[in-house]
């Protein structure tokens, strides 16, 4: 009898948790119907305009998949939209003076220095990560501001212009490319590599991680350096996307990245990491942010949205 | 028979110190291959100093460490493993949100092609469970099991690397009987697999039922190594607490301080799907026990009486007048109080100082003109400390850093600065030393005895008999049976209606 109860409410929990991890794919075909049908004279269901959703989310995509990472390690990265915007002027700013590959390698230096001073400070000096990359969103923005006097950097390049992000393969936009590249991998080292593992483990319980031999500390780090690139590379899709740096590409990205990551169901709290739920997260928020265009709103307007479904997440996302 | 005396762990003359503090004075200490070894001794006496050293986490200042007759250099946790030595720990150390499988082989994942092979490990961990004979599901996540399966997990994340020695801490503290027996079973069998066990236990029953030695640690030293089979219960509780004596468990007659004044009245109080119908009377100065098995509804009724828990029907009469406890708030204010189960997560704000967490409930009285005065808030918390006898370094010192018994009296401090009529506890000896223990019961009985109502819940039957003017038994959240004290002759007597079977 007993058993039998504790059988019934463990299952109830199973439930639970398992409705909180899908609900993302629930909402999103529940959302793509609605749209569809409200918003189908407006082009809604239009082919081009569904690949601009994804064109339109890729950036926020790539870094979800980074910060999916962060957050499975109970860790926050705030940093991601200043970096990208630096590793924009940075890489255009090196083009213009030393050619493609030093500008590739340039941008993701940018994104490398970054997440390893924050990954240190977290892991080793046990900072907490709000504050190093709160203060790193301020440092990187100021510094991109500072070596471009605030002015656009253009890129010619076509090379650079064609593989990141303003290119096409056959039908599929390059930037597609990019995102399923970033996601595969993504999902593949979360659930079936060691590295993955010990990230969640981390995130899970920390003591007890480390008392099983995790090197916890180095996991930190790892993540937030991995962030740091990551967001880099996306601040270079900006870049080849329209075809210039500024300092302003990726600017509040973060707080639609952590929403995307939240709604795709990884726990704020650590511990979990859904790397395809990330996907949706993002294609979610790009397909409401889509239909409120068409809908006839404006910016404003969709700020308010968005943040209260970023509000919406986190509450669905409590421990209890 | 030959190998069962041939030492799995030799630990000689091991010494160490915490600063000038001397915490082991030369303390010897071994376990034969599929020997049971119990090692009890009150909070602070050295048992987890000395295997906290066993495993790792400490360094010795001197002695030596044999292992299979080797010595070793124990390091770090990682050698402590190589060596053999696993521990199954009071505070689990799973991580909630990977599968049982995942958890075992956390850091020894089997890989194919590189990649993790899950099915590897949840085959591997079906393998272990069944040399253990239990049943344990790999592939579910590990906060959606029961507190009993995570210690299985445990068990077979330690033999999963080749653990030689297990050492358990409280392993019993969080099961109920039955998961216990279950326990017990599984450590004959790693027993009889050559399996050495370290058990770390406060609970005398256990300790003869399934330890084949006994060693006391008492201030830093061994006092006491023996076969079970020739040491008394008197002579080990001797060992632990010294001189003093272990009257704690005997039951006085308090009748005569009991009125016949009805304090608290329940009437078919239900909290579905937990707790049905459930009515019971409370005098101005009784102490009323509740036992029953985990899961029975006994935390479930002191939950719903403090407003933690709503209730779905019924009522609740104070000094004749009906209450609703709709908030632990009301409850404070109708002067119910409640020790909880769990202290360190319901019951003290472990970051902050004995002195904040003592007047946390009191604030309200502690001002002048309004702003917190910090005078009254340390003479309070003085007068709290002295009455209960808290042992503290310093006023400001983290709750965190005391021993379990002293954050037990921090706990009780700060609920009867509230100076509650109705005092609600759920396991307020749990994993505190058998000094403190005598100490709490103690309280319990002074309590009442000033007039209070005391509802107590107790795993530990004797303990339960000593203090108790009634018992109310629970089962399948419905009390079962009402004894008056003295219709229980023994703790058989009481062990059975809690089973079902008398």
């Amino acid at each position: 009898m007993k058993t039998k109860t504790l059988q019934n409410s463990a299952m109830g929990l199973i439930k639970r948790f398992e409705w909180r991890q899908n609900i993302i794919y629930i909402g999103f075909i529940a959302v793509f119907i609605l749209f569809s049908i409200l918003l189908g004279d407006s082009g809604f269901s239009n082919p081009n305009n569904l690949l601009n959703i994804f064109r339109q989310t890729a950036t926020i995509s790539i870094m979800a998949v980074a910060m999916t990472y962060v957050i499975a390690a109970a860790e926050i990265d705030l940093s991601i939209g200043s970096v990208a915007g630096l590793a924009a002027v940075v890489t255009a700013m090196t083009i213009n003076s030393a050619g493609l590959i030093p500008g590739i390698l340039a941008g993701l230096l940018v994104g490398a220095v970054a997440g390893a001073i924050s990954g240190g400070l977290v892991a080793w000096l046990k900072v907490p990560s709000f504050l190093v990359t709160l203060g790193m969103l301020g440092l990187v923005v100021g510094v991109a501001r500072w070596i471009t006097a605030s002015a656009p950097v253009p890129i010619a390049d076509q090379t650079y212009i064609a593989i990141f992000g303003g290119g096409e393969i056959g039908p599929i936009p390059v930037l597609l490319v990019w995102v399923a590249i970033a996601v595969t991998i993504g999902a593949v080292v979360m659930n079936k590599t060691k590295f993955g593992r010990h990230v969640r483990a981390t995130g899970g319980n920390l003591v007890a991680a480390g008392y099983t031999g995790v090197k916890t500390a180095k996991i930190k780090f790892t993540v937030l350096l991995l962030s740091g690139v990551v967001a880099a590379f996306a601040g270079m899709l900006y870049a080849g996307r329209l075809q210039s740096g500024r300092f302003q590409w990726g600017t509040g990205d973060e707080l639609s990245v952590i929403a995307a990551v939240i709604l795709g169901g990884t726990s704020l709290f650590g511990g979990r990491g859904q790397v395809v739920g990330t996907l949706f997260g993002a294609l979610f928020i790009g397909l409401i942010n889509n239909g409120l265009i068409l809908a006839g709103l404006d910016v404003s307007q969709q700020q308010v949205v968005r943040g209260a479904i970023i509000i919406l997440a986190v509450a669905l996302s409590r421990k209890k | 028979m030959s190998s069962a005396v041939s030492p799995a762990i030799e630990m000689l003359g091991i010494q160490k110190s915490f600063g000038t503090n001397p915490v082991l004075k030369n303390v010897d200490f071994s376990v034969t291959v599929g020997e049971v070894h119990a090692l009890a001794g009150e909070n602070g006496a050295g048992k987890s100093t000395l295997m906290k050293i066993l495993q790792g986490v400490y360094q010795k200042d001197s002695g030596s460490i044999n292992v299979s007759g080797v010595n070793v250099d124990i390091t770090d946790t990682f050698a402590a493993k190589k060596a053999g030595i696993g521990m199954v720990f009071q505070e689990f150390s799973l991580i909630p949100t990977l599968t049982v499988a995942q958890n075992i082989f956390l850091t020894n994942e089997p890989t194919k092609y590189g990649l993790i092979s899950d099915s590897a490990a949840k085959k591997m961990s079906l393998e272990l469970f069944r040399e253990m004979e239990v049943e344990v599901d790999p592939s579910r996540i590990v906060e959606s099991l029961p507190t009993a399966l995570w210690q299985l997990t445990e068990i077979a994340k330690a033999l999963a690397q080749n653990a030689k020695v297990l050492i358990m801490d409280e392993p019993t503290a969080s099961l109920a009987k039955h998961e216990a027996e279950g326990l017990f079973a599984l450590i004959q069998r790693l027993k009889a697999k050559g399996i050495s066990i370290v058990y770390i236990s406060h609970r005398m029953d256990e300790i003869y039922r399934i330890a084949d030695r006994i060693t006391v640690l008492r201030d830093g030293s061994r006092v006491l190594t023996e076969s079970l089979k020739s040491v008394t219960p008197e002579q080990i509780v001797e060992a632990i607490v010294g001189r003093k004596a272990a009257a704690h468990l005997v039951h006085k007659d308090r009748s005569e301080k009991i009125s016949s004044e009805i304090v608290l009245e329940v009437t078919d109080l239900s909290a579905e799907p937990k707790l049905h119908n459930v009515s019971l009377q409370v005098r101005r100065g009784e102490i009323l026990g509740l036992a029953g098995l985990m899961g029975s509804g006994r935390t479930e009724l002191v939950n719903t009486l403090f407003g933690v828990l709503k209730p779905s029907s019924g009522t609740i009469k104070l000094n004749g007048i009906e209450i609703q406890v709709t908030s632990p708030q009301v409850a404070i204010r109708n002067g119910i109080a409640l020790i909880p189960e769990d202290r360190r997560a319901q019951g003290l704000v472990l970051d902050h100082s004995v002195t904040e967490n003592l007047t946390l409930p009191l604030l309200d009285e502690l001002t002048t003109s309004r702003f917190l005065s910090k005078k009254k808030i340390l003479a309070k918390s003085k007068e709290i400390i002295d009455k209960f006898d808290i042992k503290l370094a310093y006023l400001g010192i983290a709750v965190g850093s005391l021993s379990g018994g002293n954050q037990q009296k921090v706990v009780i401090g700060k609920w009867l600065g509230t100076n509650p009529e109705i005092l609600l506890m759920d396991e307020p000896t749990a994993g505190v030393d058998i000094g403190t223990k005598s100490e709490i019961l103690d309280f319990v009985r002074k309590i009442a005895d000033s007039g209070k109502s005391v509802i107590l819940i107790s795993s530990e039957l004797p303990e339960l008999l000593s203090v108790s003017d009634r018992i109310l038994v629970l089962k399948d959240g419905r009390i079962s049976k009402s004894l008056n004290r003295e219709e229980i002759p023994n703790e058989e007597f009481l062990q059975l209606a809690i089973q079902g079977a008398a």
